[in-house]
């Protein structure tokens, strides 16, 4: 699925999307964003913006954490007061959909969750383009270069029509964790593609000693990118080039099918209710033999003190689907709001913010996954770094077959919600096929309106 | 001077003494215009628009109250929100009571063991939501493990469809028994003692003495509790936002949580208006049925 614009018609939406997915191969190739380190070098002012000071808008995370403790270095390298505010995800999101509406953000800088706010900004035009500054070599850092930026977060920084909204600084694609102590038990490999990850869950599945079999989420609105995550390597996609939903198609369907098997047959009880915290804790405890979600849990996993499963665990690319081979990809970068004065120093900090430093770091805090590929080289190197070596091969392959999680669509909260509900239906016994057609009658229309607002 | 010159002189320091007066109560009126006042026709005004935040406001009248009407989702959300209601109010005035005709007794650390028993009720809401969250775990949570220890089987909680109203009540109860429990005991501090010396002599037994002249002069303080009660569990979110968040689906979803759906997540203004006007009404009714109730228990 890409970024279009409906109301512009087919032939527009075509263009428009060979025009983004060109913009984004293209993007380290583009005149001038390849040599910026270079030219940089020799002309480049630190303390352009000396006595200048910017607002930024944070999300209480590891990733803010960390840009917070080290925003004194930022001053000190650039002269620019940062004044920085950090809020839990859900209300960030609410703050800053009320302020930016309002046109006087009390922020210069935001962070934003692409799966969920890349399309709403960008058709609101909350983001400022950053295309006339990646090409003015004065302002560009030394250490900028696309070619280090994996093409899932260059994907999800680069609108249809060119646009450079933001700039990526962690990806989130999906992967299986699972358990090698469980699987050695029952003579398991890991599974090679989707008809084996049932077939394994259901032969270690043991609700005798408590093991399950497979665990993720089946909350409503969380449960959905472990939906999307079958969906994808079905072959199926969320909307067609019409603007049509393709949430009821077969491999739509299917898809639905392997979900409700997986949770309902071989999950734990109650995983209706179960968000990643819930799934986290049993798989920790040894509880659960497979698990589908984010990367960002290798820390948790192999910290003594909270896990049981401690070097026993296998970080596991998503198997092939019948279709395709692709992990769901979320991430967060960040950009400048568009009424800002002060976007010349916003522009440092979010080049600062993503530069090769603060990704490493990032990655040895256990903070995320980088979207620069040099951070793990660099992390590796450091003794302090605790993650296994199977994970980060696993986060390096699983970013190379990784496509957006979730339809790149304004209302895309609703569309977790409102397919969400029809997944949990499902793990309690309803039709994967009736929900899902009830579910895309129901979202259709919210949809087309949110395109022509 | 004359007897009218006197009059018109005294009126006019009548007039202008009052005119001295309404000045005084023009900053309350400013600041209940502004806080309350206003919202509630913005707010009026808002639900007659077919309004998202980020993009253009259309005037479409009473649609998003029809639309509410016909809306599945919202018709089941005031179910669950009458549901939990009932359930919420009824139980804590029950054990309230209980607890308070115990500890109107006199006995050894009655003192001690109320100050205990009114803990919960200092507890901060979503402190105690995220507590009981990982008591209801299905695998790990304390509670399947009392069940366990006296030989019951595991249950699912808020994990279930089924059993997540309920046991969302549970929590409420554990809140705020203790309320209840403080009322009705002032209520027993300032009964009469005559009335049970009177019905000791004529050989009325315990449960006599608590039916017939106990309960009908703690009523009025049980209103009281039930109006409190009532408000609190109709207007309860934050318990259930952090425990379910509505779910398992929309098994635990209350005018309250579709409310901030509307508003919050989805950013559907006008809708969300409707909505509160509606529970608005609703909660309107109820405080008026309430206060009819207690009106008629009074004592005279």
């Amino acid at each position: 699925m890409a970024d279009h614009d409906r109301s512009e018609g087919p032939e527009t939406t075509r263009r428009r999307l060979l025009q983004a997915g060109l913009s984004a191969a293209a993007l380290g190739a583009v005149p001038g964003v390849g040599q910026l380190a270079a030219n940089a070098q020799g002309t480049f002012d630190w303390k352009k913006f000396k006595g200048e000071k910017i607002e930024v808008f944070l999300v209480k995370s590891p990733r803010g954490d960390l840009l917070t403790k080290y925003h004194k270095e930022f001053e000190d390298l650039t002269g620019i007061v940062v004044g920085s505010e950090m809020v839990p995800e859900q209300q960030q999101r609410q703050k800053a959909v009320i302020e930016l509406n309002s046109g006087n953000p009390s922020f210069d800088v935001i962070q934003l969750s692409y799966h969920v706010q890349k399309r709403q900004f960008a058709k609101n035009n909350w983001l400022t383009d950053l295309r006339p500054m990646i090409a003015d070599k004065s302002l560009a850092f030394p250490d900028l270069a696309f070619d280090d930026f994996a093409q899932g977060g260059l994907n999800y920084a680069v609108e249809a029509d060119g646009r450079v909204n933001s700039l990526p600084m962690n990806l989130d694609p999906w992967v299986i964790y699972w358990n090698k102590e469980l699987f050695d038990a029952k003579g398991l490999a890991y599974p090679k593609s989707f008809a084996e990850i049932i077939d394994a869950a259901a032969k270690l599945n043991d609700p005798g000693k408590g093991v399950s079999g497979f665990v993720a989420r089946g909350l409503k609105n969380a449960n959905v990118p472990v939906w999307t995550s079958f969906l994808l390597g079905y072959g199926g996609g969320f909307v067609d080039a019409n603007g049509k939903l393709m949430t009821d198609t077969a491999e739509a369907i299917d898809a639905a099918k392997m979900y409700q098997t997986l949770l309902a047959k071989s999950g734990p009880p109650g995983v209706a209710g179960f968000n990643w915290n819930e799934s986290q804790s049993l798989f920790l405890q040894g509880k659960a033999a497979m698990w589908l979600d984010g990367i960002g849990f290798a820390q948790p996993i192999e910290d003594p003190t909270k896990s049981r499963v401690v070097g026993k665990v296998g970080y596991g690319v998503m198997p092939p689907g019948p279709k395709k081979q692709v992990s769901a990809l979320f991430g967060d970068g960040q950009g400048i709001q568009p009424f800002s004065k002060k976007k010349g120093p916003s522009w440092f900090y979010i080049q600062w913010a993503s530069n090769k430093t603060n990704q490493t770091r990032m990655l040895q805090a256990a903070a995320g996954a980088p979207v620069r590929k040099s951070a793990y080289a660099a992390a590796q190197q450091s003794s302090d770094f605790k993650s296994p070596k199977e994970w980060v091969e696993c986060m390096l392959a699983s970013a190379r077959i990784a496509q957006p999680g979730l339809p790149i669509i304004s209302p895309v909260t609703e569309f977790r919600d409102t397919f969400g509900i029809a997944l949990t239906n499902m793990i309690n016994g309803a039709d994967p096929a009736i929900e899902l057609r009830k579910a895309t009658v129901e979202f259709q229309p919210v949809l087309d309106k949110s395109e022509k607002a | 001077m004359s007897t009218a010159a006197v009059a018109r002189v005294r009126t006019g320091f009548l007039v202008r003494r009052r005119r001295r007066y309404t000045l005084f109560i023009v900053p309350a009126l400013v600041v209940v215009g502004a806080v309350i006042v206003f919202p509630w026709l913005f707010t009026l005004w808002m639900s007659a628009f077919d309004w998202k935040i980020g993009t253009v406001a259309h005037f479409v009248g009473f649609e998003n109250y029809t639309k509410l009407v016909t809306n599945q989702r919202f018709i089941e959300s005031v179910v669950h929100t009458f549901y939990f209601t009932l359930l919420a109010v009824v139980a804590p005035l029950i054990l309230g009571t209980i607890a308070a005709l115990i500890f109107h007794r006199e006995f050894p650390f009655r003192g001690v063991l109320r100050g205990v028993f009114v803990m919960p009720m200092m507890a901060t809401p979503v402190a105690v939501a995220l507590v009981w969250t990982m008591m209801f775990h299905p695998q790990q949570g304390v509670l399947n493990y009392l069940l366990s220890l006296v030989g019951l089987p595991p249950s699912l909680w808020v994990y279930s469809p089924q059993l997540a109203i309920p046991s969302l009540v549970l929590v409420e109860v554990w809140h705020w028994t203790p309320l209840v429990m403080l009322i009705v005991l002032g209520g027993l501090a300032v009964l009469p003692v005559e009335p049970y010396e009177s019905a000791r002599l004529d050989g009325a037994s315990e449960w006599q003495l608590f039916r017939y002249i106990t309960l009908p002069l703690v009523a009025p303080f049980l209103v009281v509790a039930a109006v409190i009660r009532t408000i609190d569990a109709l207007k309860t979110f934050d318990t259930i936002y952090v425990i379910t968040g509505g779910g398992p689906g929309t098994a635990s979803e209350t005018i309250n949580l579709y409310l901030y759906l509307q508003a919050f997540a989805f950013y559907n203004i006008g809708n969300a208006s409707a909505v509160v006007v509606v529970f608005f009404v609703i909660v309107l009714a109820l405080a008026l049925v309430l206060l009819h109730v207690r009106e008629k228990t009074r004592w005279s």
